[in-house]
């Protein structure tokens, strides 16, 4: 470490003493992670506000990318802390044994239903949520008008004949997006209906993307008139300037969440446990509410542009367990009937 | 067989065989750690179930019995073959054009057509978007069909894979023999006989070597058709969909397995015209030189430059691109997107560690591949160690990225593995990006060896001199246009590459490429349009100091050689 030699020799000593201290300590994390790009930074800011004597790394892609390259490390994990991955990549890893029980400092405080569910049963969770991504539509209001197509309020609008060949959503095999809002339109309405709406909805889809935000960002610059996305990108592409409106349907909101939790075998337990107990703190809660409008820490989240205020209430009551264990089973039957087809 | 062949050399021992066998084993060693090893470990994959236990075929059972899947197979090929016929058919033309005729503008031309290749494969995904999207300027032209399907992916491979053909055809016509044309002139032969008699077989090798590299380039592709395939499915995708889409490694393996059978026919198809083939430039050959012919020159300058405009109009399409607004309804000029507000540091790391990526790769990448290439051509004895290092040379080509990447971690990353301190470093990425586009260079450099003539070497041996003499003295600097040709190759490739290291990236080397993707992902467009021209005009900064380079060489070292 160099210092100055310009400086009194009390103040020297002092920095050494600091310098030396913050050294034994310094500590360097490897964190995974999806969430957005531009929030990444002021995430780290945050954090290092208060805890500045650990230093963030972070690896940052797709949820699809982040989840298989985590997997793949299986045997050798890289990553310390996981931190802002789906809840239901965190299933998978769980199942395979991969993540580290810890209840963080204040756990209690946080809305149960972001909490691992085995900490209702007295363990500690494997994983505690952040916030939650909700399904959205992304509608373009210029080409509605342009096209005839009128904004839609609900997901059975999406079926009527004027929507046909202007809707796009992203394929649930490729897509943790996609999965997520087929998984809740069979938990919305029951199995049998859910296909059928489906079905319907087929006929008029453009096409399927392989990328969840990519229907959102299709409709933001014209390409489509309808993208089936989440809630967070549209907000954000409105916000840069996008002619479009972002569309919370009527019958309810499938939703997954952005969670947090300690890779079982990293070497440094002591500052991995130190992030996860700052990120459900009550300041964390607030950053995350910056993007998100549903927080996981009860009583922070204040309405946020492009958002209803009532959004909470319109979420589904989803059932994670039930989408992590049947998703095998929903992504072959969905692949049967609608992509099966060769394009002609 | 390596002891066999050993045994055999050692009947004369020498240090020179035995530097030479040293050397073999060395190239050996670096593909079967950089490439088969971890291949092994991807593919052991697909006989397993998710738990990791043997199950045999299962998994290919289960892929033939799933339509979804199995259309992909046809798919992949109506696209890859479409844009081989394409691709193919117009590098030939413009290549013929370059070194057989006097169309004017040649250098021109060729910085025109070799511009695709400086840019990430983004690009052109991103430019046909504009172009030929619902909101694209020239949408008519496609009359009511969309982009977004094979139409969309055969142009986007087209675009991209056109200089790799290019500058193999363009390799393999520039060497010929005067004398045979002037033996036909003598003898009244018409053209079109003397092109099908002796320029087509005087090619041969390098055209169909060109149909195979481009096959399966375009048959591995990820990037254009996850961009503009819309839900045209084709095998690479799939290989996207079962990793990322549902983290199902194995049927993963499946796909790439099948995926790798391309380079397996590429492979025997290449031997067995090898077999044929007979070194053109030998020692007497006198180049031959085209003579001016107005309507034949001025067809070839017509189509050439038809290519030309094509390509600069789908590059200047991305830059405008960069630097709108929001396009399509805030049309105003700036260049704020050059700021990267959608990366946590702003972008210009990730540029740096790609430049770093990209010079470390094309240093070492072409003396490794080159000198690999020279010792399988060159070299007597040893022969099944050369026919390893030659098969193992053809087959990343068919390995998509992607698969390449996965196979990295699972090899190295595998607790006990020796080299797993190089997990998370550049190197890592830097032998990855070398043995990813290892391919079209060694294909270049046996194509440029292959038309020196043996005797160079009979030569140094009988004067006694020894081999690496022979090497750095005769073979290196008459090959020198071609071994630059493959560093700046390498150098692009590291600097637009993409679904390899997406998986092996750490945060301290994040690329620009990757940043191309992310912003896309991102939903910031014009971002990513800006990134990718930054990586592009980077690229084309290095390919102008390297035509500047080549052609004071031309000038000064290789006046042998002709130029019209």
């Amino acid at each position: 470490m160099m210092m100055p030699r310009r400086l009194f020799p009390s103040t020297l000593l002092a920095g050494a003493a600091v310098a030396l201290a913050s050294n034994a300590q310094a500590t360097e994390l490897t964190v995974y992670t999806a969430v957005e790009s531009d929030d990444l930074q002021k995430y780290a800011e945050r954090f290092n506000a208060a805890h500045p004597d650990i230093e963030i790394n972070w690896v940052r892609d797709s949820t699809g990318v982040i989840t298989a390259r985590l997997l793949a490390e299986k045997d050798n994990p890289q990553a310390d802390v996981i931190w802002g991955l789906a809840a239901t990549s965190l299933l998978v890893l769980e199942e395979e044994g991969m993540l580290e029980r810890y209840a963080p400092a204040g756990v209690e405080n946080l809305d149960p239903k972001f909490v691992d569910v085995a900490y209702r049963d007295g363990e500690d969770p494997a994983w505690v949520g952040m916030d939650a991504w909700v399904a959205a539509i992304c509608y373009n209001t210029i080409e509605g008008e342009r096209q005839g197509v009128p904004m839609p309020t609900s997901w059975e609008d999406l079926t009527q004949p004027e929507f046909e060949g202007h809707v796009i959503m992203p394929n649930p095999n490729s897509s943790g997006t996609g999965y997520l809002d087929v998984a809740s339109w069979l938990q919305l309405w029951e199995e049998d209906q859910g296909w059928d709406y489906m079905d319907r909805l087929h006929n008029n889809i453009a096409r399927y993307t392989h990328s969840g935000s990519a229907p959102c960002s299709l409709a933001a610059t014209g390409e489509t008139v309808v993208g089936v996305s989440f809630a967070f990108r549209g907000a954000r592409l409105k916000s840069q300037g996008a002619p479009i409106e972002v569309i919370f349907p009527e019958e309810g909101l499938g939703w997954d969440m952005e969670a947090a939790a300690i890779v079982a075998g990293t070497d440094k337990q002591e500052a991995a446990q130190t992030l996860m107990d700052w990120a459900i703190s009550r300041e964390a809660n607030e950053l995350y509410n910056e993007g998100y409008a549903v927080v996981a820490y009860p009583g922070v989240a204040q309405p946020i542009e492009n958002y209803p205020s009532d959004i909470t209430d319109r979420m589904i009551d989803a059932d994670f367990q039930w989408a992590a264990v049947n998703r095998e089973r929903v992504l072959a039957e969905w692949q049967r009937r609608y992509d099966g087809k060769t394009e002609q | 067989m390596i002891a066999e062949s050993f045994v055999k050399s050692a009947t004369k021992p020498s240090l020179e065989s035995l530097n030479r066998l040293l050397a073999l084993l060395a190239g050996v060693a670096l593909l079967v750690v950089g490439l088969l090893f971890p291949l092994v470990t991807m593919l052991i994959k697909s006989l397993q179930d998710r738990a990791g236990d043997f199950i045999g075929l299962a998994n290919f059972a289960h892929y033939f019995q799933t339509p979804a899947l199995v259309n992909s197979i046809a798919n992949s090929l109506r696209v890859a073959l479409m844009t081989t016929g394409v691709v193919v058919g117009l590098a030939f033309l413009c290549a013929y054009g370059i070194t057989r005729t006097c169309m004017p503008g040649k250098r021109l031309f060729r910085m025109l057509a070799i511009l695709p290749i400086l840019a990430p494969s983004l690009l052109p995904a991103i430019s046909l978007v504009y172009l030929f999207g619902n909101q694209g300027f020239l949408r008519d032209l496609l009359a009511g069909q969309s982009v977004y399907g094979p139409i969309g992916i055969v142009m986007g491979m087209s675009f991209w894979i056109f200089p790799h053909a290019l500058m193999l055809l363009t390799t393999a016509l520039t060497n010929s023999d005067a004398r045979l044309y002037e033996a036909a002139e003598a003898l009244g032969t018409p053209k079109w006989r003397t092109f099908l008699t002796i320029t087509l077989p005087g090619v041969r090798y390098g055209l169909i070597s060109c149909l195979f590299v481009v096959f399966t380039l375009a048959i591995t592709d990820f990037g254009v058709p996850k961009i503009i395939g819309g839900q045209f499915s084709v095998l690479a995708t799939d290989v996207y969909r079962q990793v990322v889409g549902q983290q199902n490694f194995q049927m993963g393996a499946v796909v790439s397995v099948i995926l790798l059978l391309p380079a397996v026919l590429s492979f025997i198809v290449d031997r067995w015209i090898q077999r044929r083939q007979v070194a053109q430039l030998s020692a007497r050959a006198v180049p031959w030189q085209p003579s001016p012919s107005p309507l034949r020159d001025w067809i070839f300058t017509l189509l050439c430059y038809a290519v030309a405009g094509a390509i600069v109009l789908v590059i200047g399409t991305a830059v405008y691109a960069s630097l709108v607004q929001f396009w399509p309804y805030n049309l105003s000029i700036t260049f704020e997107h050059y700021t990267f507000q959608g990366m946590a540091d702003g972008g210009w790391g990730a540029w740096f560690n790609s430049l770093k990526l990209a010079f470390s790769v094309a240093l070492v990448g072409t003396l490794v591949i080159f000198f690999n290439a020279w010792l399988i051509e060159k070299s007597e004895g040893f022969r099944p160690l050369r026919q390893g290092l030659h098969f193992m040379a053809m087959l990343p080509m068919a390995v998509p990225g992607m698969v390449l990447g996965l196979a990295y971690i699972f090899f190295f990353n595998q607790a006990g593995n020796p080299f797993n301190w190089l997990y998370g470093t550049l190197t890592i990425l830097v032998l990855n990006t070398l043995v990813h586009f290892y391919t079209v260079c060694h294909l270049t450099s046996v194509t440029a060896l292959k038309q020196l003539d043996p005797e160079f070497e009979a030569v140094g041996a009988s004067l006694k001199v020894p081999f690496w003499t022979t090497f750095c003295r005769v073979t290196l600097p008459v090959s020198l246009p071609a071994v630059l040709d493959i560093s700046v190759y390498l150098f692009v490739n590291a600097m637009t590459t993409v679904s390899a290291v997406v998986f092996l990236y750490n945060s301290d080397t994040r690329l620009a490429s990757v940043a191309v993707l992310h912003l896309d992902e991102a939903g910031y467009f014009a971002s990513a349009a800006a990134m990718a021209v930054l990586i592009f005009l980077t690229s084309l900064v290095v390919k102008l100091l390297h035509t500047a380079l080549t052609h004071v060489l031309l000038n000064n070292a290789q006046r042998w050689r002709h130029a019209c």
